[in-house]
């Protein structure tokens, strides 16, 4: 039997090691200081899909995601770890866009992968925070939805049940397939990259990345066609154009403030970058900002 | 963090030219690309491949295998009912790897291998035994499915190389009670079956690496009323089989505490010969421990980058009269000696898994088919080098890890005292490696024959003639002094034919070969990357005040005061 599970990532900036360079004058993300990476919550999706594919017979794992050319490298490390393949999102009309576009984009795309089982996406990306689009792709979709998800414990006969991990406890529910499921950070780590599907996937590309290299092995693509990664602009999918992108996208940052703590406890530091970025560092271990 | 990606001393050993060669015999112009998705194309392609599973060790070793070192040092593994439970700890360690099959990287394709030059695997080694050196034993001891591939038959082969694809762990069960450093003195009996058509092994073994492992190859003696080597053969026990090898206690060891070290009894329990009966310790043993001896040597290298770590950490954070005391003197030359240790003992490490490499490589093909004369002098030839130059590997590298675990702890004064500090956990995982798989003391017993033979001055020469940068031409002409040195000394020993003379030598001239080797890599090594420009000079140094300090030693040295050395 065919059974279609479809994981939502996202390459985001690293703001979980952020230095004194992390943000621009205007207090926008510097996202070239930042090293671009897969979602941590999404890693976690990834290995609930994973896991999920391993019981099921016949069952295949694709990743969506939506970003520019370069976001092509999340869906590679998908196949690493053992994903069958992806499609990459991507085009200038989709710049800019907040959840509610990104929804919309993303449910336009599933819609076009078709037959789709089961989607699984990490609660929330951590360079936004919102844990919205999850949820808007379940609504935009008609499906049902379970969000926090800790671990799939069961699936059976189109019936699948979840342990979530909320503030005060844990919650198993049931559901009906296809759903919507968003993982939560406590759910288990992803797998590693397993050394023979890196080698076997290593020059897994979309057309835009081949057209950007100079790369040999031109024949690989063609006797070997899980290398091409699928790559969809906004003229594949069924889509009306003000939805999408800048457009589609009510969310308008009015301000962003930089908030300076007044300090109970003090700690004296050397005029030395190092030693700032320590701190920060610090300050971002224990929860006090970030 | 990335062990691989933070250490561009491994990615510059990948780029040694000697590597084309080794690739070439490895793949044999890349037949099996079109068999195997995940075999390379070409030089490129396979180097390529290399570095992205190094990329993968890399990342398990600093983000998941360190982080569990405090805790499984702490926690150990325990007996329970007969049978080993890991820590917690390694078992995430284990899982992790076998999990990113990473296990039996050098084995061929055909049994899910990835048929990775040694190259790669002992980077590996090095990467897991920065992280944990206790935890690299058991990961390392996919070594043991290297001889399964090169001596069992296909029906041994088939069963057992995929299991360790797969990540089952090996151990080599050899030493006994009265059996360690003297191989020979085995009993644990083997006795074969005509009605079953098995062997059964009765005995006890003792000082067993992962002892509980699924797949063991076990030493025995096989020849009823036999008391020396020629009555020991190889065999291989399923330890998933039923409950006849049961494990009677774990050593309380002062280091490597993660890794169990099992004391094994052995009852009717079924097994399979390997190779011929009475090659089991002349053959078969001696090429698993030349294989585990570069295998500590990479264990050792990575244990000497974690106390290297910890110290220059340290030394940089830590701030007395007013500095960071990595500002002073004493400190700040201490550890440049560290890494002048280090770099050196890798130079080795590297140097000799190259030569291992080429012989290996040719032994597989000779497997296939009749080598060339030419291939076969070429084979000879890499596998005397092998041979000369393991024995100085291990004995050096073990030694100089020591050195800079001690050192480390020294940087972090009294701090590096208390367990607060990783350096203390790195010392005492740092002492086995001089002991197990030889000592240094039998390493030298190894090593000696090339001295009297020449087989390191012939490679001294060799390299000698290298093109250097012309900035270390002043250094090549310390070595050469050097090297006339050691020349002088061992004529001066090996005149007296002397066998207990010599012996009682033999360190100190080993020891001088070594030196001149290392320091002639590291002045090859800093002519093609700068890196290691510091490193060749601090450690020419130290190796020319340790070269005259053995060779004022054996000058002013007469046979007969070998006698004021006897203790009755």
């Amino acid at each position: 039997m065919s059974f279609n599970i479809v994981v939502l990532a996202k390459q985001v900036p690293d703001t979980r090691n952020v230095g004194k360079d992390a943000m621009k004058a205007d207090g926008t993300v510097n996202r070239a200081a930042l090293s671009a990476i897969y979602n941590p919550e999404d890693l976690n999706a990834l290995e609930q899909a994973l896991r999920l594919k391993s019981t099921i017979e016949g069952a295949q794992v694709h990743v969506l995601t939506m970003g520019p050319a370069r976001a092509a490298e999340i869906i590679r490390e998908s196949m690493y770890r053992g994903a069958d393949g992806g499609y990459l999102l991507s085009g200038r009309e989709f710049a800019g866009s907040d959840t509610l576009a990104t929804s919309y984009a993303l449910a336009a795309a599933i819609r076009k992968i078709n037959k789709v089982d089961i989607i699984i996406c990490g609660r929330q990306a951590i360079d936004g925070d919102t844990a919205q689009v999850g949820p808007q792709i379940a609504e935009k979709l008609g499906l049902p939805q379970i969000t926090y998800a800790e671990e799939i414990l069961d699936f059976s006969k189109r019936e699948i049940t979840v342990k979530r991990r909320l503030e005060r406890g844990v919650e198993v529910v049931k559901g009906a397939l296809p759903m919507v499921i968003t993982v939560n950070g406590s759910a288990a780590n992803c797998r590693p990259r397993h050394a023979k599907l890196t080698l076997k996937y290593k020059n897994a590309k979309t057309v835009s990345e081949r057209q950007a290299s100079s790369t040999d092995y031109t024949d690989l693509y063609e006797t070997h066609p899980y290398l091409n990664i699928l790559e969809w602009g906004a003229s594949d999918i069924e889509h009306e154009p003000q939805w999408l992108g800048l457009s589609g996208s009510p969310t308008k940052v009015k301000q962003i403030e930089s908030v300076v703590f007044t300090a109970k406890e003090s700690k004296r530091l050397t005029p030395a970058d190092g030693e700032i970025e320590e701190l920060i560092k610090e300050l971002i271990a224990n929860h006090t900002i970030g | 963090m990335n062990y691989y990606n933070n250490n561009p001393a491994l990615k510059f050993q990948l780029s040694h030219p000697l590597m084309q060669k080794i690739v070439a015999l490895k793949e044999q112009n890349f037949v099996e690309k079109d068999q195997y998705d995940y075999a390379p194309r070409d030089f490129e392609d396979a180097i390529d491949n290399y570095e992205r599973v190094l990329e993968i060790i890399g990342e398990i070793s600093a983000e998941i295998i360190a982080p569990n070192a405090e805790s499984v040092d702490h926690e150990g593994p325990q007996v329970i009912n007969n049978r080993v439970k890991y820590a917690r700890g390694t078992q995430e360690n284990h899982e992790a790897l076998a999990q990113a099959g990473l296990y039996g990287m050098s084995l061929p394709r055909q049994y899910g291998g990835l048929n990775f030059s040694l190259i790669p695997y002992i980077m590996g080694g090095e990467m897991v035994s920065r992280a944990d050196a206790g935890f690299a034993n058991i990961w390392g001891l996919q070594d043991c499915a290297e001889t399964i591939a090169e001596f069992a038959d296909e029906n041994i082969k088939a069963e057992f190389l995929p299991r360790v694809c797969q990540g089952e762990t090996c151990s080599m069960d050899l030493t006994e009670p009265d059996a360690g450093s003297d191989l020979q003195a085995v009993q644990l009996k083997a006795t074969y079956s005509e009605h079953d058509g098995v062997w059964y092994l009765n005995g006890v073994k003792r000082f067993i690496t992962n002892g509980d492992a699924h797949i063991k190859l076990v030493l025995a003696r096989s020849e009823e009323g036999s008391t020396d080597g020629r009555g020991l053969s190889y065999f291989v026990a399923d330890n998933n089989f039923d409950h006849t090898i049961k494990v009677r206690r774990i050593e309380n060891k002062l280091g490597i505490k993660g890794s169990p070290t099992c004391e094994l009894v052995f009852t009717n329990t079924p097994a399979k010969l390997v190779g011929t009966r009475r090659m089991g310790l002349i053959k078969y043993v001696m090429s698993l421990m030349n294989g585990a001896r570069l295998g500590v040597g990479g264990q050792s290298v990575g244990v000497s980058q974690a106390a290297y770590d910890e110290a220059i950490a340290y030394a940089r954070e830590r701030k007395q009269f007013g500095k960071a005391i990595i500002e002073f003197p004493a400190v700040y030359e201490m550890i440049s000696l560290m890494k002048a240790k280090l770099d050196a003992s890798r130079a080795l490490l590297y140097e000799t898994t190259r030569f291992v490499d080429v012989y290996k490589a040719y032994e597989a093909i000779e497997a296939t088919r009749k080598l060339t004369p030419e291939e076969r002098a070429d084979y000879k030839e890499y596998q005397k080098l092998a041979d000369a130059f393991t024995p100085v590997l291990k004995m050096f590298s073990s030694e100089f890890a020591n050195q800079n675990a001690y050192d480390s702890i020294q940087v972090h004064g009294g701090s590096g005292f208390m367990k607060d500090y990783a350096c203390e956990r790195i010392y005492r995982d740092a002492r086995i490696l001089t002991i197990y798989e030889g000592t240094s003391q039998l390493q030298t017993v190894a090593a000696i024959r090339h001295i009297t033979t020449g087989n390191y001055l012939k490679q001294i020469r060799h390299y000698e003639v290298q093109q250097i940068n012309p900035e270390f031409h002043s250094l090549r002409k310390k070595l050469i002094t050097m090297t006339t040195l050691l020349e002088n000394s061992t004529n001066r020993v090996t005149e007296t034919k002397n066998p207990e003379y010599i012996d009682f030598q033999a360190r100190r001239l080993v020891e001088m070969a070594g030196h001149i080797i290392m320091t002639y890599l590291l002045i090859i090594d800093a002519s093609r990357d700068d890196m290691f420009r510091k490193s060749a000079e601090v450690y020419q140094r130290y190796a020319e005040v340790e070269v005259r300090k053995h060779a004022t030693f054996i000058k002013n040295f007469d046979v007969e005061q070998v006698d004021k050395y006897k203790i009755a």
